[in-house]
């Protein structure tokens, strides 16, 4: 039998190893910083939708289709088995139709949600194991494989898009992703290829965001706040809307110009710099440790002289 | 006339020959070329033109499809339907399109003429002539609980179809089954495919199936000796492809929610979705919703009331219950229903706040009694010679040295 190595060793050895692990994973945690720019810019590729809701009639067209392309059962949860209603985005439904209705005037509007596949999007920089990603043409997807459930994008989107499957064993995360399979096939997304009046349209980003401009600039006041939501929103959005009511109406929520994922490694980057936040921790408990060590050493002689046991620890 | 009639029977003629040694006008003619067009639109060459007039064309010069017409255990109602078309002229002209060489119900002769006229019919026209089977084949003990003229149906079957150059069977009974073979099935029925499985065969299911349907197919095969389009059950494309709640008239009321609880109720009146009655709608496919009967618009099961009992599917008709509400399997988001912008949470009630965070509590609570007691024993135990004697490895051996000491 080989001598066994003794604890110091042992205990050196765990250190060691674990430094370089920590190590390897602090450089590319410091790289991130410069990967998030406070304002991303849209690669010349990126692909977007523009979704008008003065155009919208609210026919839905868009939902089975989206649910036909994605192999998506209906949820019929809310009708008895008789419609797909789903009350919000879920694990059964990537794109809905919402109507907002104003509390007294006869006012109404429709707004079309999936995901926005942001510029620098949140759940990418949440994910801890890169299984979302921002893919080709700027589509953000999903891997399976690599997910494990802990449901970080599902907080940090501001959006509140990706959705967990809850009622299953082995759940999936559930959000659009640009039909990534039909772009790929030289196809447009389902829900912009079925829409029978042009409310939703597929283009390049810069594309659109044009048509965009123009439309609010051909008909100064009939758009709110005469903007595009989605330009500027949380860096930059790859859907675009056009609103006769106020964004925040419809479900849209106040973000700032500044890409989420910036916020978080500017927090990131101070707390990991130079591993100063864990050196921090970890000091912080040694001497907690120490003061506690030092206080049973002091009581040791006395509790072995009661007990007439030597002290164990 | 009727001389002449007899006469033209010995050879088959164009269809526009007969129509004119008939005397049909050619209005009438035209008719029916329209009601063609609307009832087998697509996927069939002979209606596939812009006008009657070119269809007419096309029809008037192929040769009458000679068709010999077989009844086994049915009800009639397949030969019924085609003579009930609305006008008189139009039955009349159906039967002068096709040259019906053998139907029992609508031949004058019986008897043993009857049968002469069919084994001639068989041996003139083998291998060209179109079979059209009403009616399930009973099979149980050898086919002996249906017999013509001393033969079993089976071997009726077996004779007249196998020598047919196409096999239609019309109607439910003779596409699978029908009533005959419902439950508890005491002959054994079956349909035309199951006793011809390698002939050329169109099902044509439904109790009864649209006449024009039936007369599409025999003109296609009549004019260029092809059979429509067919899908995994036999029936012809272009009159099964689509189900009947997709263009029911009454889908915006399902779309609405608007339900028939019961019948003769306010809903019932004023027309609505007759789905919770049992309609069979959502499962069954058949062009009966665009394509009525009797060419009056709204002659047909739901247009007066009565919910679908999805005739033209095996799996249903006389299987399912005929009220018997079923699972919609196609799904599509119905236009009136919006989800709100923030969707509803569900509310806890303070009750059951407050029940929770008492059960809290009272776990919190024994949990920190339960712990004092244990941890005055454990300070209890700690104590030498306060324990049982033989209470643990280091007590042992003071328990040993006691009564060592002692003795």
């Amino acid at each position: 039998m080989s001598p066994a190595i003794n604890r110091r060793q042992a205990l050196l050895g765990i250190v060691g190893l674990g430094g370089t692990v920590t190590g390897a994973l602090a450089v590319p945690a410091m790289a991130a910083e410069s990967e998030h720019p406070a304002h991303p810019v849209a690669a010349p590729d990126a692909v977007a939708m523009l979704y008008d809701n003065t155009i919208c009639t609210g026919c839905k067209a868009c939902m089975p289709a989206c649910n036909e392309a994605n192999g998506l059962p209906p949820d019929t949860a809310l009708s008895g088995g008789l419609w797909d209603v789903p009350a919000d985005l879920n694990s059964k439904t990537k794109n809905i139709i919402k109507l907002y209705r104003e509390p007294e005037a006869p006012g109404f509007a429709y707004v079309k949600r999936q995901c926005m596949h942001c510029l620098d999007p949140a759940c990418v920089t949440g994910c801890p194991f890169e299984s979302l990603k921002k893919s080709d043409w700027g589509a953000v997807t999903w891997n399976g494989s690599l997910c494990i459930g802990c449901r970080y994008c599902e907080v940090a989107c501001p959006f509140e898009v990706p959705k967990f499957e809850w009622d299953h064993w082995n759940p999936k995360i559930v959000k659009c992703e640009f039909c990534y399979g039909r772009l790929h096939n030289n196809e447009q997304p389902a829900c912009t290829a079925v829409c029978p009046t042009g409310a939703v349209i597929y283009g390049k980003r810069t594309d659109l965001l044009a048509r965009a401009k123009d439309r609010v600039a051909a008909s100064p006041g009939k758009y709110f706040e005469n903007r595009v939501y989605g330009e500027y929103e949380a860096g930059g959005t790859q859907v675009l809307y056009l609103s006769k009511v106020a964004f925040e109406k419809i479900g849209l929520p106040k973000l700032g110009s500044t890409s989420l994922g910036h916020y978080a490694t500017e927090v990131t980057s101070v707390i990991y710099k130079w591993l100063s936040g864990p050196i921090l921790v970890a000091c912080v408990l040694g001497a907690v440790i120490k003061r506690n060590w030092n206080r049973h050493e002091a009581e040791r002689p006395e509790r072995e002289k009661k007990t007439g046991l030597r002290d164990q620890l | 006339m009727f001389d002449s009639l007899v006469a033209s029977s010995k050879v088959l003629e164009t269809i526009d020959e007969r129509l004119m040694r008939c005397g049909v006008s050619r209005r009438v003619f035209l008719q029916l070329c329209s009601s063609l067009m609307i009832a087998a639109p697509f996927a069939l060459a002979i209606t596939d033109k812009k006008t009657p007039e070119e269809v007419a064309a096309g029809l008037g010069k192929v040769i009458r499809p000679p068709v010999i017409w077989l009844h086994f255990q049915d009800c009639t109602g397949c030969t019924e339907t085609l003579l009930r078309t609305s006008h008189p002229d139009l039955g009349d002209l159906i039967l002068n399109i096709i040259s019906l060489e053998y139907h029992e119900t609508l031949m004058a002769g019986s008897g043993k003429q009857a049968e002469e006229a069919l084994a001639e019919a068989v041996e003139k026209y083998s291998g060209k002539y179109v079979c059209v089977v009403e009616g399930a084949i009973p099979t149980r003990d050898k086919g002996i609980y249906m017999r013509l003229a001393g033969r079993p149906a089976m071997d009726v079957l077996a004779d007249v179809g196998g020598k047919a150059a196409a096999v239609i069977a019309i109607g439910s009974c003779a596409a699978w089954g029908g009533i005959p073979s419902a439950d508890p099935d005491p002959t054994g029925a079956v349909g035309v495919a199951d006793l011809l499985p390698d002939k050329a065969i169109v099902n044509l299911p439904g109790c009864p199936p649209n006449p024009y349907t039936l007369l599409g197919v025999v003109l296609q095969f009549a004019a260029s000796g092809t059979l429509p389009e067919l899908d995994e059950e036999k029936r012809p494309k272009f009159a099964y492809d689509r189900d009947i709640h997709e263009q029911c008239p009454r889908r915006a009321h399902f779309d609405a929610g608007h339900f028939v609880k019961q019948f003769g109720d306010e809903g019932h009146r004023e027309g609505w979705c007759l789905y919770e009655l049992g309609c069979k709608g959502p499962d069954t496919h058949a062009g009966c919703s665009t394509r009525h009967f009797n060419e009056i618009p709204d002659v047909w099961p739901i247009g007066i009331g009565a919910p679908c009992i999805g005739c033209t599917e095996k799996s249903i008709a006389f299987r399912v219950p005929m009220f018997k509400v079923i699972q919609i399997h196609t799904l599509a988001a119905p236009p009136s229903t919006y989800a709100p912008i923030i969707a509803p949470q569900g509310k806890v009630s303070p009750i059951a706040t407050g029940l929770v965070g008492l059960a809290a509590g009272a776990l919190a609570g024994a949990g920190y009694v339960a712990s004092r007691k244990f941890s005055t024993a454990e300070a209890d135990q700690s104590v030498p010679g306060s324990g049982p004697p033989g209470d643990g490895g280091k007590t042992e051996g003071g328990s040993k040295a006691g009564p060592k000491a002692s003795v």
